[in-house]
């Protein structure tokens, strides 16, 4: 396979074979290599065969393998002519980060830093029944249909808040007949809560602003990341239109999880609007858990406050205005591990457990139909973590960086930043690339796992 | 409970494992049960209540995903975290079974298991035996 280099920071699969469109790779020489390491580029040639696509599939700084389109992917499609494949958005539809900045100085944090992180692991479950209210399936039904604003009509946040969340936190174009009784099943008990695997809560300090903004980022200070999605009831939503597609296919494709509808046929429209109730339970999800977590501070830091500097998918389809040849055309944009990255518009990129975080600022780069990096990239196995790491060996790494941890045995082995690629190396492509540019570095002080 | 019989193979992002079995119904319990180890990560789960299933599928390899998916349902959606396997027995496409176990939220372990994936899914005959393969989005 040929990696035609075009710039320092950009490389190109030209189109062959069944591709109809060629590949487009944002990546340095060393990151490139490290794609090279798994099945990244045939995943991305396997999308680039799909109808209906626009200029290029995009590859994001961390991209790696993933199953159908890799973590890391873009791609665009026309709305008259284009498909759209459950396998492309995932399982963990809108799985995203926000940040809350806080005015609670390091100093002051670190006085109560154990009881507090304590009190964030107690209060808000990792979802396994283990204390999260239960909900009506008339309450869900709710959230599917207005996201977090359901959350905020219900004294769960404030009205800023969905401004400085991607789509207002609610998007529109949902049938709730569209998702099934299992998805809501096993939505009901999972609302408010974090589940588990790579999903966690960080308290970091803000050690560096590179760039200053109207943010609320102050150095110094403290701010909350949160990262989790749609639980079970994405998970079902995607497993339930994969099968539905796959029993209606009738094309030929590379890869069985690429099975896919076109935008505008009944099924391409019912995914689309389950999908988009998956997306609003998830946006309604972190809202509520930074909610819990705004009354733990105010608990511990009276007085103190607190602002959401932004709310970002990063496993999503949206319909959005873009320039294509010149032109302003609206398409379906389909971002698996990518974020949105509009001009002027926050982009969150967390580190592993025990490496840097940081904010950036969108470029609005169209050569990415403006999307950005979502963070550092899985390099091992859960396997090879556990082959090779013990829980003593994180432990140490995470003394001396003097970070705290509340989590499972589990998630400390396979999460820990040995299992992750650097995050500097994608910041520092992102940024050269121009899709996005740094405004604040931020360290982990104290995490939470599933 | 019998044998278990299951192996895990190198995956980068997600958990693949394959089992095996004399009889596809013996091939089919003993993926429940490797599903079960990374759900449960390895803790002993008591047998308190039992719960018949029946599952259809089109073909083989979606009655396994539609089997599978069942434990990760019963779990999110009515706390019940499964044990045991008992009398699975598949006939045509559809699948029945005994599943055996106890409230989930009574054990520390937390599900990292997201869905049963599609990707690399087999379900075939090799020699004498039946062989299982899924991979696990985590």
């Amino acid at each position: 396979m040929e990696i035609k280099k075009i710039s320092k920071y950009e490389y190109m699969i030209e189109k062959t074979g069944k591709m109809k469109v060629p590949v487009r790779i944002f990546a340095s020489e060393k990151l490139i290599e490290s794609m090279k390491q798994d099945e990244t580029f045939k995943q991305a040639k396997n999308v680039a065969e799909l109808p209906g696509l626009i200029e290029n599939v995009v590859l994001c700084p961390d991209a790696h393998m993933g199953y159908g389109m890799p973590i890391g992917g873009v791609a665009g499609f026309d709305l008259d002519s284009g498909v759209i494949a459950p396998g492309m958005v995932g399982f963990d539809i809108n799985c995203g980060v926000r940040v809350l900045a806080t005015d609670i100085s390091k100093k002051e944090f670190m006085g109560k830093r154990e009881k507090v992180i304590h009190d964030i692991k107690r209060t808000i479950p990792s979802g396994l029944g283990r204390g999260g209210k239960k909900y009506s399936r008339e309450e869900i039904k709710q959230v599917l249909k207005k996201g977090a604003k359901w959350a905020v009509e219900n004294n769960l946040g404030k009205k800023e808040d969905l401004e400085r969340t991607e789509e207002n936190g609610c998007i529109e174009g949902v049938k709730v007949e569209d998702v099934s009784d299992r998805a809501i099943s096993r939505g009901l008990p999972q609302l408010g809560t974090l589940g588990a695997g790579n999903h966690f809560i960080d308290v970091l300090e803000i050690q560096e602003i590179y760039n200053k903004q109207e943010l609320g980022l102050e150095k110094g200070n403290i701010a909350i990341m949160i990262h989790c999605g749609s639980r079970g009831l994405g998970h079902q939503i995607a497993s339930d239109y994969l099968k539905i597609v796959e029993e209606n296919f009738k094309g030929n494709i590379s890869d069985k999880e690429l099975v896919y509808a076109k935008i505008d046929s009944d099924l391409g429209k019912k995914y689309l609007s389950a999908m988009r109730a998956a997306v609003n339970f998830a946006f309604c999800n972190r809202q509520i858990i930074m909610h819990r977590i705004r009354e733990i501070l105010e608990k511990y830091f009276p007085g103190k406050k607190t602002k959401l500097v932004y709310d970002i998918a990063h496993n999503i389809a949206k319909i959005e205005k873009h320039l294509i040849n010149v032109k302003k055309k609206e398409i379906l944009v389909v971002r698996k591990g990518a974020t949105r990255s509009f001009k002027g518009q926050p982009v969150l990129i967390p580190g592993s457990m025990s490496t840097e975080s940081f904010v950036l600022i969108g470029k609005g780069n169209e050569k990415s139909f403006c999307s950005s990096a979502h963070g550092a990239g899985r390099a091992h196995s859960r396997s090879w973590a556990h082959k090779t790491l013990t829980k003593e060996k994180v432990k140490k790494i995470l003394e001396k960086k003097d970070i705290v941890l509340e989590g499972g045995f589990k998630a400390t082995i396979e999460e820990s930043e040995l299992s992750y690629k650097n995050v500097e190396d994608v910041i520092e492509v992102t940024e050269k690339a121009n899709l996005s540019e740094k405004i604040s570095k931020l360290k982990p002080l104290a995490v939470v796992i599933g | 409970m019998g044998k278990m019989k299951y192996k895990f193979l190198e995956h980068t992002a997600d958990i693949k494992f394959q089992s095996e079995g004399k009889t596809l119904d013996k091939a089919f319990t003993n993926a429940g049960y490797a599903l079960l180890e990374i759900i449960t990560d390895k803790e002993k789960i008591k047998a308190i209540k039992k719960k018949k299933i029946s599952v259809k599928g089109k073909d083989k390899e979606q009655l396994l995903l539609n089997f599978l998916e069942e434990f990760l349902f019963l779990l999110d959606s009515e706390d019940f975290v499964v044990g045991k396997i008992e009398k699975l027995k598949i006939k045509e496409n559809e699948l029945v079974a005994e599943l055996i176990g106890d409230k989930a939220s009574k054990y520390d372990f937390s599900n990292s298991v997201k869905a049963i994936t599609y990707n690399e899914m087999r379900v075939e005959k090799k020699g004498k035996n039946f062989i299982c393969q899924v991979v696990l989005d985590v």
